[in-house]
């Protein structure tokens, strides 16, 4: 992906090969909560112990927090259907993080 | 529940899982240094990410890059000894000055092209402030980079039991490895993945310890019933953080040292932040950089301080220490103290990855920015002019090794420090504060020449290196935290009487070769951003957001007055 997302990038400007041609960071961030998320939400579901709702003052932080991230993920994964990186003069409203 | 006086155990108890989070983390940050990397052909590439980001990166990366340990480590410490007061560090101690970079200066520093601060002071000036700053500001970098290398040397003794000579230099390997690989935009990618994670660790913890302690109302009657008082809870006139007595002059010290001088000097002139947001892909991109950092910026004391201020409640040793009994623990340790004490595993993973890619995040910017001064204001402009471009990029990639074996060093120095925040805030009063004197005098006064800035920046210096030894040495009876404030509204004093003074006897640039430089010789159609395309939009216009997150400010203010 990273390749032809070079080569649709604009000519208006000077070609510069850096974040042009560089991955989509809202996929990496998707796939780091998605990841984060999901072991989260299987230690919460699993091995949650009366002693671990205690420490975090009465409600399960694993499994609260690993959907939470699992939210994040799928809203990073929309982001990046909804506005996929598009070349230049193509209206956005700031989604396109690598367009122009 | 453990004694005060039996040696309090700092490691925090990681298990497999945890530490598979943290290295999972790693390897997203490694792939972001390759991945960038058959990206760099050139060294503008290297070092300035070919001015192509998008606002939203830039604008994350450059709070992350703000957010480092010293951040973290040191407000919630902050947070912990003084309470809410901590908050100006965000609020009157940041967003004016960031709106203020982003509005009124970010047209000079984007619109001149200059590549960093010391170039801008080049075309600005003359070669010799440029040549004076680059070298301060090298210097200055190294010392900081020093103080997030500490940082992770804590937490790598904390959470592996590694002693600090062991901890300090795998830890700097670590960010060489990625800083080598990529360059600046390797350094910006991961600032905004750091920055999701940090938040990842601050909010759950925050949560937590509000939990364990009743709730916000629970910790208010705990603050009010301990050691610090009712006026832990209220931001004004914070005579606590400032030392002074007088609640009137409290705030006028709050008002001019740290939030003119200290906050201005700091976002409007530091090139570890203004970097980020020259590499921004347009005008309107740089300018809203600082604004869309400004928003988390405002938002983040909520989940810094009051950890910190649940930590001294929550954790003895803490009280112990507020309480003024001995304790073997220091401000320092409160972040990983609570970690410990309210996030079981799993959460504490994704926590200790959150730590990391503070560290990282801030030596990272300090790195990347010592590169792309010594590589072009002091290699390619002074010392070996005139070679190839492949050549800087070489000499790019090998700063970064020499910067990172030099932080090793300074690590060792910011170890004897007892509060990093304090040792930090007196750093920025000698480098920050003079070199805001004289940008801004030079921005606004079109008569002021190239000799009387470098002398007035060194002049500055000299004073808030003054005001700093009268402090530790008790001729001056300040805390170090007033001290700094003290030293930097010296520097700032100094630096303009001194360059209004050499101005009058030496000879100003002419008006032609200020043009795009000064303000009133700058027609106003350079000043502007273009707002069409994917700078279009009402919520994109840089004025519409400085007023939004000024006005978020004021608010947030009258809840925590």
């Amino acid at each position: 992906m990273t390749e032809s997302e070079g080569a649709r990038i604009g000519h208006d400007t000077p070609v510069s090969s850096t974040a042009s041609r560089l991955f989509d960071l809202r996929t990496v961030l998707a796939v780091l909560f998605a990841v984060y998320g999901l072991v989260l939400l299987i230690l919460g579901l699993a091995t949650t112990t009366d002693a671990d709702i205690a420490k975090a003052g009465g409600f399960n932080i694993n499994l609260d927090t690993g959907i939470a991230m699992l939210v994040v993920a799928v809203l990073f994964g929309l982001w990046v259907r909804v506005r996929p990186t598009r070349a230049p003069g193509a209206t956005g409203d700031g989604a396109g993080p690598t367009g122009h | 529940m453990m004694l005060a006086q039996a040696q309090t155990d700092l490691r925090l108890d990681a298990n497999a899982i945890d530490y598979l989070l943290v290295a999972f983390y790693f390897v997203l940050v490694l792939g972001i240094g390759f991945a960038a990397r058959r990206s760099v052909s050139s060294s503008l590439d290297f070092l300035l990410s070919g001015r192509s980001m998008p606002a939203w990166v830039t604008g994350l990366a450059f709070i992350s890059a703000n957010l480092g340990a010293l951040e973290l480590i040191g407000m919630v410490a902050n947070g912990a000894q003084y309470g809410i007061p901590t908050v100006h560090y965000y609020w009157i101690g940041a967003i004016p000055a960031m709106v203020f970079l982003a509005l009124v200066m970010m047209p000079f520093y984007y619109g001149s092209k200059a590549r960093s601060v010391p170039e801008f002071l080049y075309k600005r000036f003359n070669r010799t402030t440029q040549r004076v700053q680059a070298v301060i500001f090298a210097f200055a970098s190294i010392l900081i980079a020093g103080v997030n290398l500490f940082s992770l040397g804590l937490l790598l003794e904390a959470l592996l039991g590694w002693p600090l000579p062991l901890a300090i230099p795998v830890a700097a390997l670590i960010v060489l490895a990625y800083t080598t690989l990529g360059g600046l935009s390797a350094a910006i990618y991961n600032e905004v993945l750091q920055f999701f994670v940090i938040l990842a660790l601050l909010i759950p913890l925050t949560i937590a310890g509000l939990n364990r302690v009743g709730g916000w109302s629970g910790l208010k009657q705990a603050v009010t019933d301990g050691p610090g008082g009712a006026e832990q809870l209220s931001s004004w006139p914070g005579t606590s953080l400032t030392e002074i007595a007088n609640p009137v002059l409290s705030v006028v010290g709050l008002v001019f040292g740290l939030g003119f001088v200290l906050s201005f000097g700091y976002w409007t002139t530091n090139f570890a932040e203004v970097q980020r947001a020259l590499s921004a892909k347009s005008m309107s991109a740089a300018k809203r950089t600082p604004l869309i950092g400004a928003f988390p910026k405002a938002l983040i004391p909520l989940v810094v301080v009051i950890p910190g201020m649940v930590a001294a409640v929550l954790v003895p040793q803490l009280s112990a220490l507020k309480n003024g009994q001995p304790s073997d623990v220091t401000y320092n340790n409160a972040l990983s103290l609570l970690m410990k004490e309210v996030l079981p595993n799993g959460i504490l993973g994704v926590a200790i990855a959150g730590l990391l890619a503070a560290f990282m995040a801030g030596m990272a910017a300090n790195i990347s920015s010592f590169n792309t001064v010594f590589t072009y204001d002091i290699w390619q402009d002074w010392v070996r002019p005139g070679r190839s471009d492949r050549y800087y990029l070489q000499v790019g990639r090998w700063v970064t090794v020499i910067g990172c074996v030099l932080a090793i060093g300074t690590a060792f120095i910011a170890s004897g420090s007892s509060n990093l925040m304090d040792y930090i805030q007196s750093l920025f009063s000698f480098f920050n504060a003079p070199l805001f004197a004289i940008f801004i005098l030079g921005l606004f006064w079109r008569r002021m020449t190239g000799t009387s800035a470098w002398i007035g920046l060194l002049s500055g210096t000299a004073a808030a290196v003054v005001v700093n030894i009268l402090v530790s040495t008790g001729v001056l009876a300040l805390s170090s935290q007033a001290g700094s404030f003290v030293g930097a509204s010296a520097a700032f004093v100094v630096g303009i009487i001194v360059a209004v003074i050499v101005s009058q006897v030496t000879k100003p640039k002419t008006e032609t070769e200020l043009v795009g430089l000064v303000w009133s010789l700058t027609p106003k159609a350079d000043r502007q951003h273009t707002s069409d395309g994917e700078d279009s939009g009402w919520y994109r216009r840089p004025g519409v957001l400085g007023g939004g997150v000024l006005a978020l400010t004021v608010v947030l203010y009258v809840i925590f007055s």
